[in-house]
């Protein structure tokens, strides 16, 4: 039905967008970031909790579709990556599992730890979660440790085609600065989410001023270190693939790829343009609640546009340091083109299940929470 | 060279997680149809009675649902994680069904799960019976395609080895969806999971019963989840008939250690309990004919003739062709850019001998016996609680309908204690399905020992220590919450709530 080329691209675009959707959904891990902060008397924390706690699961689920389908359309991502950078993603998952569980037992009776214990582990996992997925999306600029052999699978007695070079399977990733720059970029991005996201969702003076107050900071800091990340990888050597698939390394590759692609610069610059609306707007008036609304889906834009930067116009978008030419592509990685088409067919349901959790998400939320709301209700966490 | 110690600990943590997930989830699966229908009840009756009962259960729903998840992303990732071979051995088939299962069925859970459980005063009575509706389906709909998966895993069908690319690739979407496999699966696992919410609300609703309070919240929760468990239980029986056929016909081996049958033969008996036997009864368990032929383990390591007069190959011989298709496949990669004719008549070989790849990771053939003893007990287990449950539901639900329940303290405490034996039988169910099909990962395709990660058995021995601690930490405190939410129970039998 469709050609193999255009498959591999409009499913490299699928796990971006995916990846923006992401992204922009970590407002849950951000306003989790700030129980603590942002709420000094129990109800301004439940506020906060109730708030980020009806949405929870949809970011959990974009995770876990965001996984399957990478596994599903790009399988040697999925085995080489989470095969060997083992440490990086057990870390990533533990830090969700903790906040999966958290929300529903913090105020039960009989949850053995105690409530402040499980908010602990939502703001563990309003740090943990963007900092962790930030540094694992950066080394689709950096690079990771790795060989991918594929003649190994005729070896009966050792036929793993991945294996890591790195001892530390994945936590190499730390000494590397820029991959510390940008997961704590996509932290504080999260924080000015979650700001954001709770300035429109929750009717409460103080937590809203607190919020605003700290917005500036957030949004200070991300830009700083989005900027670093972004200079960084414009002026450094990127990993480009020819025509025949043999990588080489090339001087600001990714600058080079905005430029060749206008539209997706375009895509991007909206996205930023998008994002900074929402946080200056919300900063210069008070009484203005809607920036979640302009940042958020600037939010979805940018980060699509960064990563179709990492894989399109013949770039490896999963970059092996160890062994240049095992180094992943959009073609060398993906699956077959029957599965593609196969997934593609799937795919047109998106929309469907687009437009059913925007018509939910407003049914739920045509009114923002109110301190009042949830002393009249029991059906809260 | 990969170390055994490594793929223990994998296989180990792997099971780990399953195990975990498997208690979780069918109470999930099961909650979730008795709770729509009591809502529905009370849509259509508008009785604020079973308003509250739903509101009960779904709130028990809501503790168990969190730790399901928790463990489910786990599971998923694991494939990456631990078995990255496997994941790019078999990925184009098999990661397929796990990206429509987010796509289909965890969206529908997760945001129709969060307006059943916060949208009683803001959405209409009857979106939010649709949306705990739509729960209940997001749960069995993300149950089909994992299902999907396993059954593939368990019998690879609708692919071909591509040498080009060193992997299976998908080549009939529908046979892998519709794979028979996977719907006797789907049925299997989905309705067993009726079973342990059934038994589990009947379980608690005797104990009040027990404590004389909440009697008609009792009696009428029991009513319901009967008749939800007993038909689940009919359609967990039906759907093992046509499991054990297609494990007969596609897993002998598993058929053989569930059986612990040495040698087989025409008119096989099945063994109840060691030296106790019914003659002829697993022919017709596993062919549906007294005279059909099931293989003993000996027969299929030393070759048979099934009962369409094929001849089976031994052991031996599969391993003999295995080691040719590693070979070809071998030579093939290594004559492919410099010597096509080579290359082809490798790629012949590999052609030719490819239904037996996996064979060639198998160094001794006694590997290919899967742990009797772990296969023929779990099996008992399973069947025997499996009966025992459907009789004691059938009781329950005769004596609330002879409005006797509330006097028959015995079935009551039979009932509570039943509650354990529903997760017993659960597991035992998939310790039987993934211990028989030992050492395949995918059956005669792809052993366990070539589907592992390339880690150290340090790491994986670590985070397996780590996922026994909070796995267990999260049972801990989830059976906690229950009991105390159940002790202070649902408050609906107060005087002001109407009683019709």
């Amino acid at each position: 039905m469709f050609g193999y080329e255009f498959l591999q691209q409009y499913w490299w675009f699928i796990v971006s967008l995916l990846g923006g959707l992401l992204v922009f959904l970590l407002f849950v891990q951000g306003g989790n970031a700030l129980i603590f902060s942002a709420g000094r008397s129990e109800e301004e924390k439940q506020l906060i909790v109730n708030s980020t706690g009806r949405k929870w699961e949809l970011t959990f689920t974009t995770l876990v579709t965001f996984g399957g389908a990478f596994f599903a359309s790009f399988p040697l991502f999925y085995s080489t990556s989470f095969g060997g950078a083992y440490w990086l993603w057990v870390l990533i998952l533990i830090s969700f599992v903790f906040q999966a569980v958290s929300y529903e037992f913090q105020t039960r009776a009989g949850n053995l730890l105690g409530r402040n214990t499980f908010r602990v582990f939502l703001v563990i996992n309003g740090f943990m979660g963007p900092f962790l997925i930030g540094m694992a999306v950066a080394t689709f600029f950096t690079g990771s440790d790795f060989i991918v052999d594929k003649d190994a699978v005729g070896d009966s007695l050792s036929p793993v085609i991945s294996t890591w070079g790195s001892g530390w399977h994945g936590l190499e990733a730390f000494g590397n600065i820029w991959n510390i720059c940008f997961g704590l970029a996509v932290f504080f991005l999260a924080l000015v989410l979650g700001s954001l996201y709770m300035i429109n969702n929750i009717e409460e003076e103080n937590i809203v001023l607190k919020l605003r107050l700290r917005l500036w900071m957030f949004a200070f800091c991300f830009l700083i270190l989005f900027v670093a990340f972004l200079l960084h990888i414009f002026v450094s050597p990127g990993f480009a693939v020819d025509a025949d698939g043999t990588v080489f390394m090339e001087k600001s590759k990714y600058l080079h790829n905005f430029i060749q692609m206008p539209a997706v610069l375009a895509v991007f610059l909206a996205g930023v343009i998008l994002v900074l609306y929402g946080i200056v707007k919300t900063l210069a008036s008070k009484r203005y609640r809607r920036g979640i609304w302009f940042t958020g889906p600037g939010t979805v834009l940018a980060v699509l546009g960064l990563l179709l930067v990492a894989g399109y116009n013949g770039t490896a978008y999963y970059p092996s340091t160890a062994d240049l030419q095992s180094s992943l592509t959009i073609a060398n990685s993906c699956s077959s083109r029957f599965t593609l088409n196969t997934m593609t067919i799937v795919s047109f349901i998106i929309p469907f299940v687009i437009a059913y959790i925007a018509y939910a998400w407003r049914a739920m939320d045509r009114k923002s929470l109110t301190p009042e709301e949830l002393k009249d209700t029991e059906d809260k966490y | 060279m990969v170390e055994n110690a490594l793929i223990d600990w994998s296989r180990a943590q792997f099971a780990l997680t399953a195990c975990y997930h498997w208690i979780f989830v069918p109470l999930t699966l099961g909650l979730s149809v008795i709770m729509a229908v009591m809502e529905s009840i009370y849509v259509a009756r508008k009785d604020e009675f079973w308003k509250k009962a739903a509101k009960f259960w779904m709130k028990l729903f809501a503790i168990n649902f969190a730790v399901g998840i928790a463990t489910g992303i786990i599971l998923e990732f694991e494939f990456g994680t631990n078995w990255s071979n496997y994941s790019w051995f078999v990925g184009d088939i098999f990661g397929a069904p796990l990206a429509i299962e987010g796509i289909l069925a965890f969206f529908m859970e997760a945001t129709f799960f969060a307006v059943m459980f916060f949208g009683w005063n803001k959405v209409s009575r009857k979106f939010h019976l649709a949306s705990t509706w739509l729960t209940c389906i997001g749960a069995s709909v993300s149950a089909l395609w994992i299902l999907v998966a396993n059954a593939w895993m368990q019998h690879p069908v609708g692919m071909e080895f591509n040498p080009d690319t060193v992997r299976n690739e998908m080549t009939d979407f529908w046979a892998v969806a519709l794979n028979p496999v996977a719907v006797s699966k789907f049925f299997h696992s989905v309705l067993s999971g009726w079973m342990t919410g059934a038994v589990f609300v009947i379980g608690v609703s005797c104990w009040y019963l027990l404590r004389g309070r909440e009697t008609r919240f009792a009696k009428a929760s029991i009513r319901v989840a009967s008749i939800v468990g007993i038909a689940g239980t009919l359609g967990v029986m039906f759907s093992g008939d046509s499991s054990a056929i297609h494990v007969a016909r596609y897993q002998p081996m598993k058929l053989a250690a569930a059986e612990g049958l040495e040698d087989g033969g025409e008119r096989a008996p099945f063994s109840i309990v060691p030296g106790v036997e019914i003659p002829g009864m697993l022919s017709i368990l596993a062919t549906h004919d007294i005279d059909g032929y099931v293989p003993g383990i000996n027969d299929i390591l030393d070759g048979y003739t099934d009962s369409d007069g094929n001849r089976i190959l031994s052991a031996d011989e599969k391993k003999e062709r295995g080691d040719l298709a590693l070979a070809a496949f071998k030579a093939y990669r290594e004559n492919r850019d410099t010597d096509p004719q080579a290359a082809a008549q490798a790629r012949k070989v590999l052609e030719e001998n490819v239904e037996y790849f996996g064979y060639g990771y198998i160094q001794d053939k006694e590997d290919l016996v899967p742990s009797v003893g772990m296969v023929y007990w779990p099996f008992r287990i399973m069947v025997g609680l499996g009966c025992f449950l459907l009789l004691l539901m059938v009781a329950v639900l005769w004596a609330e309908r002879k409005d006797r329940i509330a006097g028959l303290a015995w079935l009551q405490r039979v009932a509570l204690f039943s509650i354990p034996l529903v997760y017993i039988a659960g597991q035992a169910g998939w310790i039987v399905a993934e211990v028989g099909r030992q050492p395949w990962a995918i059956q005669d395709l792809l052993p366990v020992n070539a589907a592992i990660s390339s880690l150290s058995v340090g790491a994986v021995r670590t985070t397996f220590i780590v996922f026994v601690a909070v796995f267990t930490l999260f049972l801990a405190i989830e059976l906690r919450i229950l009991l105390k939410a159940i002790r202070k129970g649902p408050a609906v039998d107060e005087p002001e709530v109407s009683d019709r």
